[in-house]
């Protein structure tokens, strides 16, 4: 019989903690931020084929960073969740914040639970439908819930994206303004050109389901 | 019964792919599908006439607004046709109930579907999971309890609009011309058979589509006809290459009028 070793819970979490982070840090980042109609979501992604943002609900839009098949796992669980519950009461019942939870306490459960933390962070955005500000919301790997306004970033260079958007983000602006916004925020955190662009709005303007996935070249020019 | 909304979700799939419908059945919430046997069915609303026909690069599909109940008047302002996503629609003709709950899951499982799997269904494979609809419906079918659908919509890969039809027991059936559906259907065809034309303009096809109705409702007690008075109109959805649009009541109220006038 073997005796396992005993490991302190400070340095377990610790560990963990650092795990997940490393994790998280070697993929590329994404930003949500709020304009004048809706939300743009912007993510560096060369690929064209598998996608970081989706659409969940008539007004809820999901971005996962980190390793593909966690935050599809969990983006997945989501669509059901709000699915069953639009289904079985109204579709107003459906909420970012719910939602929101649902992910911090499935995540948060993971981290404690499980040998290996999830390597993802989380972004979910909603818009109003009566004006009131777009709520975005952020889980990280072990769970913590943030509630944010006007912009958010994920990722390796969360920090450094939140830094360029403080200095460039402003009320009101136009759909064409947020992409340049987002775009430069991504020049100045990452120090380089991206490598390709995956771009979804929440609209208002689209009818009873909001989200649309649009062609960075076609908000370049028009 | 339903897994509470809060708490973590549970992240394994408890049916494999990306059906809705199969997800409501693994947890038990799926529509009741049958009534206990020796017990007498309830009297309760049913719908009556729709139909769809294809014209130049789309399709147009109509409903009256009536629901009746044995020789009464249920309902006046029911709707039978409905957006089934963004390039497809259904119309329901039976029991109006189990139709509208069949209607609901149908438009669930479709952006259910596109959500998890990030592309649309097929046109065809829209159809074919209404078909397993409606034969999930047998049972209370046998009892008296019928529904049966029309579906079309445009299909963008051979860039034309499709018409199905169905029988009680989930058999589905494509339509060169139009389809219709309910107790004034007969009545409809045989309007349809004469004033069908290929290569119809959708304004002409949506004409046609209203005038069926009328002829329809002339003879078959159960189709409700336009009231222009009460400004009760046919409902009608145009679907071509850009989606589903609705025809709105300002743009019906002159074709209605027409076809009222114009009938003998």
């Amino acid at each position: 019989m073997t005796i396992p070793f005993y490991v302190a819970p400070e340095q377990l979490v610790r560990d963990k903690a650092e795990f997940a982070r490393k994790g998280i840090a070697r993929g590329r980042s994404i930003v949500a931020v709020d304009y004048a109609e809706g939300v743009l979501l912007l993510a560096e992604n060369p690929s064209t084929a598998l996608h970081k943002i989706s659409e969940v609900y008539d007004r809820i839009a999901f971005a996962g960073v980190g390793k593909y098949n966690e935050f599809e796992t969990l983006r997945k669980a989501g669509i059901r969740q709000a699915d069953l519950m639009g289904y079985l009461y109204s579709r107003d019942d459906v909420t970012a914040m719910g939602l929101a939870t649902a992910f911090a306490q499935t995540l948060g459960m993971i981290f404690t639970r499980d040998p290996k933390p999830f390597e993802v962070e989380i972004l979910l955005a909603e818009i109003s439908d009566d004006g009131a500000e777009h709520r975005l919301f952020r889980v990280t790997y072990d769970g913590t819930l943030y509630d944010e306004r006007k912009y958010v970033a994920i990722g390796g260079k969360a920090e450094q994206l939140v830094e360029a958007l403080a200095e460039l983000w402003s009320e009101g602006m136009t759909l064409e303004q947020a992409f340049t916004t987002g775009t430069e925020a991504f020049r100045r955190a990452e120090g380089r050109e991206s490598e390709g662009w995956e771009v979804a709005v929440l609209d208002g303007g689209n009818g009873r389901r909001t989200f649309r996935r649009l062609d960075p070249a076609e908000i370049g020019s028009g | 019964m339903i897994e509470k909304p809060l708490g973590p979700l549970p992240l394994d799939a408890p049916v494999p792919g990306s059906s809705f419908t199969d997800l409501l059945e693994s947890l038990g919430a799926a529509p009741v599908i049958s009534i206990p046997p020796g017990t007498t069915l309830p009297s309760v609303p049913e719908g009556t006439t729709v139909l769809a026909l294809r014209y130049e690069g789309g399709v147009v599909m109509a409903g009256d607004r009536r629901a009746t109940e044995g020789h009464l008047v249920a309902h006046r302002r029911i709707r039978k046709v409905f957006p089934a996503d963004r390039y497809s629609a259904v119309a329901i003709a039976g029991v109006a109930g189990l139709a509208m709950d069949m209607v609901k899951l149908f438009q669930v499982e479709l952006e259910h579907y596109e959500k998890i799997e990030g592309i649309r269904l097929s046109l065809e494979g829209k159809a074919s999971f209404l078909a397993r609809l409606v034969r999930g419906q047998l049972p209370m079918a046998m009892q008296g309890l019928v529904v049966v659908p029309v579906f079309a919509g445009y299909d963008d890969k051979e860039a034309r609009g499709r018409v199905y039809t169905y029988d009680v027991v989930g058999g589905r059936y494509e339509e060169t011309d139009f389809g219709s559906t309910g107790s004034g259907a007969r009545l409809a065809k045989s309007y349809l058979r004469t004033a069908y034309e290929d290569g119809m303009s959708g304004e002409d096809a949506t004409a046609t589509a209203i005038n069926a109705l009328v002829s329809a409702s002339t003879e078959d007690t159960a189709t409700g006809g336009p009231d222009l008075r009460r400004g009760i109109l046919p409902n009608v959805v145009r679907i071509d290459a850009l989606g589903v649009t609705e025809v709105t009541d300002e743009d019906i109220f002159p074709l209605a009028e027409a076809a009222v006038e114009n009938i003998k």
